[in-house]
């Protein structure tokens, strides 16, 4: 007789729009920004965790109710639902926000994904996202929502296993110099290392298919949330460029060198 | 004499497929697409059924070696780029 599961498990899974990992990023000529007419791509973070989803599924089957995605960002942003629909998610929310809108900072992002985790019909038990954006390697967001929501979280995920019945996720984390076991209670935000899993690649037909899955539109506005930035930038430059290294000849060179560059010996 | 629609169909898919993966080639003078494309105008008048098998499992390996060259890349990129603690530390 086929157990059934204890509770049907619906997982939100929030990815991001952004300038894809292999664009040579310039400054913009007014200091302010970055050119973002480039290419972009959905976060590498966030294809980790959509895939995560999917495998979760692949493995518990029934139990998993629902995998929605979520994205804030201007129109473009719907191609990265798409994408993400292709790869297995059932659907999609896009809280769009206008082109010459200032990106959304973590704080805005987590509330916004807070009123959104409030308004799904039966909950939300797991969110899993990347740890950090490759634009802004900010990685701040996950461990935001976990805190506004008082969820368990378990950062930089190198291994996801959910155990439906006891209703708790349990999680080896990377950190420095090794690595943790946790056991977390339902709900809770995952967030991805690179380490996980290799993402599927979503196939053309898979793109046609998703075509036909619902992507619900909402602002920000109403959802509650004011998205203006708290942080106010100032300046964007290019990091000095790696100036040569020189040779010297003797030691007596080497400490006129130090000297010169402003090296005073230890005082004894 | 005309493929089957069902080999026609199969062809237009893996062709489909194949250009759009050809977009985000690494080196565009390679010229994937337009590679791409003459091997399929090539073979277009193939009537023998295990010939055109032949063909369409060449064409699906290519897919799959291009996926993994920019899985590959992806990847190596990525981890060179956020190392576990207990990798070296990258260089910029």
């Amino acid at each position: 007789m086929r157990p059934t599961a204890a509770r049907l498990l619906n997982i939100l899974v929030p990815v991001k729009r952004c300038v894809d990992y292999a664009v040579k990023i310039r400054v913009n000529p007014q200091q302010t920004g970055i050119d973002t007419n480039v290419k972009h791509s959905m976060n590498p973070f966030d294809e980790i965790a959509v895939e995560e989803a999917v495998r979760l599924r692949e493995r518990l089957k029934d139990a998993v109710k629902s995998i929605k995605v979520v994205t804030i960002g201007p129109p473009k942003s719907a191609e990265t639902l798409r994408t993400a629909l292709a790869m297995g998610a059932d659907s999609g929310i896009h809280v769009e926000i206008p082109d010459s809108a200032p990106s959304p900072e973590p704080l805005g992002v987590a509330r916004v994904l807070e009123a959104i985790v409030k308004r799904q019909e039966g909950g939300v038990d797991l969110i899993i996202m990347g740890k950090q954006a490759i634009d802004d390697d900010l990685g701040q967001t996950g461990q935001m929502l976990a805190a506004i929501l008082g969820a368990s979280q378990a950062t930089c995920a190198s291994k996801l296993e959910v155990d439906v019945e006891k209703y708790v996720a349990n999680v080896r984390t990377e950190i420095d110099g090794g690595a943790e076991e946790l056991v977390c209670k339902l709900p809770a935000v995952i967030t991805t290392d690179l380490r996980l899993n290799e993402p599927r690649y979503a196939s053309l037909p898979n793109i046609m298919k998703a075509k036909k899955k619902p992507i619900e539109k909402l602002s920000a506005s109403e959802l509650g949330v004011d998205l203006t930035p708290v942080l106010e930038t100032i300046k964007v430059t290019e990091p000095p460029k790696r100036v040569g290294g020189g040779k010297v000849e003797n030691v007596d060179q080497l400490v006129a060198k130090l000297k010169e560059a402003g090296f005073t010996a230890l005082s004894t | 004499m005309m493929a089957s629609s069902s080999t026609r169909h199969r062809v237009l898919a893996l062709y489909k497929e194949l250009h759009r993966l050809g977009r985000d080639y690494p080196d565009p003078a390679y010229d994937f697409n337009g590679r791409m494309r003459r091997m399929f105008e090539r073979n277009k008048s193939l009537t023998d059924p295990e010939e055109i098998e032949k063909a369409l499992k060449l064409g699906e390996y290519i897919k799959n070696e291009t996926l993994a060259l920019y899985s590959l890349k992806k990847y190596r990129h990525l981890k060179q780029k956020y190392p576990l603690s207990s990798d070296s530390p990258s260089q910029s």
